[in-house]
């Protein structure tokens, strides 16, 4: 196997709060192929989000990457100066944001951002890169583009701008395209248009997209393989069939149960029950265990080590550590 | 007694913005609904945001004026003279549950206040004994009474919420986007409890929210609105299943669907561009500027919402 475009190995990052430590990343794992789109879902607070941001190193100021290694293509990003880091922001690595009204900057016009974006990582100037923001803006699907270059970001509906945010990330074709959450705020017939959008992106310039989200419905449409995140661990991995149809971890057959689908449209939900993590508190054992309703002693006092499942699917929880020992008794 | 408890005729709600020179024009937040909801239904309120759907939930309530319209609760018609009686058979909970609970009152303040307010309690005593029983009701600890709202998280804070709109024995509530804030591990309880809660006090809802499967699971009908009208009324399933309005068909083509191979094997219908402000609406027929099915005769007349049969309303001309 050809070597891995992105690879995050045991990553750990805590941000250091007057409460004390918190550890909103712990030992995540996983690799990127060029091309592939993976969904890291979870809820709030799961530390999804933070695993996207450790990878750029755009951390909040309290926030650190206190252990592992990020590899792109080979190389290790926690060895690179910050000078380093700014080229990889952009070139080889970008990402688009949740709001797209709070990451604009609302006192410049949209064709003044876009430029900035250009001039700063390509060798166009002047004339050549409005020439090149406009080809931005119409790879996006933004019509009349000399106008909207004029336009701030005020007068821009969410979804447009959700448009400019992508053009910006695409500046310079990078190799991985980083969305965090980037429909959240969008209405549904204006999703559908931005993960169009996407996913036509994706095929035409060759890039590998990542994906945060804590909506599977997103994740089941586009996603190739998925990691599910609770509580700064992965819980399970795996292609999107494995996980949908095969879910070998407690909490993402919870999830799976607890939402709305076309199947259980007149049976009762099953929740989760209890409430969403304190990750200040974290449990000793299993970060899922408080609200698990199969948790057994172990998961208590000893966190679950990732399992093969499958070629195409590892999970951390000692239910299948039971299970496969019961089926050995059973031989 | 009539099975209808609510009935809203031709609602209208405008308001004045200003538009240069001190000209005030309408902005048609709401234009001209009418729906009814059953004893003990629940009736979905769909669509995406800025169609008004907040808006019609709060003028029914009249937490707004409305312009014109009738609201007819219980063969009643709700008025500005009755309303605070009124107010004790019909209740709201709102989207968010961190701003829309008092921080410096204590949960038991909070939920007691409607009990204050319609003298419903004779002392401080059986307010005490009502308000436990109402915590749990919705599954909250009676031992967190004198806690403040801040010290719970969103699925608890909302549990508040509804236990004070239910505090007055209410036959009727306004649920406005009640889990969209919430977790999805959290939004399920939530969901859960609106439903038992629906089973042991027989209340109804009008259900608002955007997320089409969370409707889907909760509604028994399901009104779709766009930009100030309902253009589609129908038997949840039904909805779903054979939508007419071409509006309706897109938006539940554009839901994702949480799981793969349903969801990959769709065909979706993606609308282009955005929704046009309400401020300079199109004329006839609103949806007209994005539908695919567009004629001529949609540019002139609005249509009307008719019955297609079995109760299955849609305002479409082509359709």
């Amino acid at each position: 196997m050809s070597e891995k475009l992105l690879s995050v190995q045991d990553l750990h990052t805590s941000f250091f709060t007057d409460a004390g430590e918190v550890q909103a990343v712990n030992g995540v794992s996983f690799d990127l192929d060029p091309g592939e789109t993976l969904g890291i879902v979870g809820e709030s607070g799961s530390g999804k989000s933070v695993t996207a941001y450790s990878i750029l190193q755009i951390l909040a100021d309290t926030g650190r990457v206190v252990g592992g290694r990020i590899l792109y293509k080979g190389q290790d990003l926690s060895a690179w100066s910050e000078k380093q880091m700014q080229g990889f922001r952009g070139k080889n690595c970008s990402i688009i944001f949740q709001d797209p009204m709070t990451s604009l900057n609302p006192v410049f016009t949209i064709g003044n951002q876009l430029n900035e974006a250009v001039v700063l990582h390509t060798e166009r100037r002047g004339a050549e890169a409005d020439a090149r923001v406009r080809e931005l803006l119409e790879l996006v699907g933004i019509n009349e583009a000399e106008r909207r270059m004029r336009q701030y970001p005020f007068e821009l509906s969410g979804g447009m701008r959700q448009r400019i945010m992508i053009a910006m990330a695409l500046a310079c074709e990078p190799d991985i395209l980083i969305a965090d959450e980037p429909t959240t705020a969008l209405d549904v017939t204006i999703q559908a248009q931005i993960l169009e959008l996407i996913q036509s992106l994706q095929k035409k310039m060759g890039m590998a997209v990542i994906l945060v989200t804590h909506d599977l419905g997103v994740i089941a449409d586009l996603c190739d393989n998925i990691v599910v995140m609770y509580g700064g661990r992965i819980c399970e991995r795996g292609t999107a069939r494995e996980i949908f149809y095969n879910p070998k971890h407690e909490y993402t057959k919870g999830l799976l149960r607890s939402i709305p689908n076309v199947n259980n449209m007149k049976k009762k939900l099953e929740p989760i029950s209890g409430t969403p993590i304190n990750m200040l508190n974290l449990p000793r054992g299993c970060a899922f265990c408080p609200r698990c309703g199969a948790a057994m002693k172990i998961c208590l006092t000893q966190a679950p080590q990732e399992l093969v499942i499958n070629d195409e699917h590892k999970a951390a929880c000692w239910m299948n550590v039971k299970e496969a020992c019961e089926e050995v008794r059973a031989q | 007694m009539s099975e209808t408890l609510l009935e809203v005729r031709n609602l209208k709600q405008y308001f004045p913005v200003k538009a240069g020179f001190g000209k005030r024009i309408p902005l048609k937040a709401v234009d001209d609904i009418s729906l009814t909801v059953g004893r003990g239904e629940t009736l979905g309120l769909v669509g995406e945001s800025g169609c008004g759907k907040t808006t019609a939930g709060r003028s029914i309530l009249r937490l707004y004026e409305p312009t014109a319209g009738e609201v007819i609760f219980d063969g009643e018609p709700v008025t500005a003279k009755n309303i605070t009686h009124m107010r004790k058979r019909m209740q709201m909970v709102f989207q968010d549950p961190y701003s829309s609970l008092d921080p410096r009152m204590t949960v038991e303040d909070i939920i007691g206040e409607p009990l204050d307010v319609h003298h419903l309690c004779a002392g401080r005593g059986e307010r005490r004994e009502r308000v436990l029983e109402l915590m749990s009701f919705v599954g909250l600890n009676a031992e967190h009474a004198r806690r403040y709202a801040h010290e719970f998280s969103g699925g608890q804070r909302q549990r508040i919420g509804i236990a004070r709109a239910l505090a007055v024995d209410p036959q009727f509530i306004v649920c406005d986007e009640p889990v969209s804030a919430l977790d999805v591990s959290i939004q399920a309880q939530v969901i859960n409890m609106f439903e038992e809660l629906q089973e042991k006090l027989g209340v109804a809802y009008l259900f608002i929210a955007h997320d089409l499967l969370v409707v889907h699971h909760i509604s028994r009908r399901i009104a779709v609105m766009y930009l100030g009208k309902i253009v589609e009324i129908a038997d949840a399933d039904e909805l779903n299943e054979h939508p007419v309005h071409p509006y309706t068909e897109s938006l539940l083509s554009a839901v994702p669907i949480p799981d793969p191979d349903v969801t990959r094997a769709r065909k979706r219908i993606i609308l282009e561009g955005d929704v046009p402000s309400p401020l300079h609406r199109p004329s006839g027929c609103p949806f007209r500027t994005r539908c695919r099915c567009a004629v001529e005769q949609c540019a002139q007349e609005c249509p009307a919402l008719t019955d297609r049969g079995g109760g299955h309303q849609v305002a479409c001309w082509v359709r």
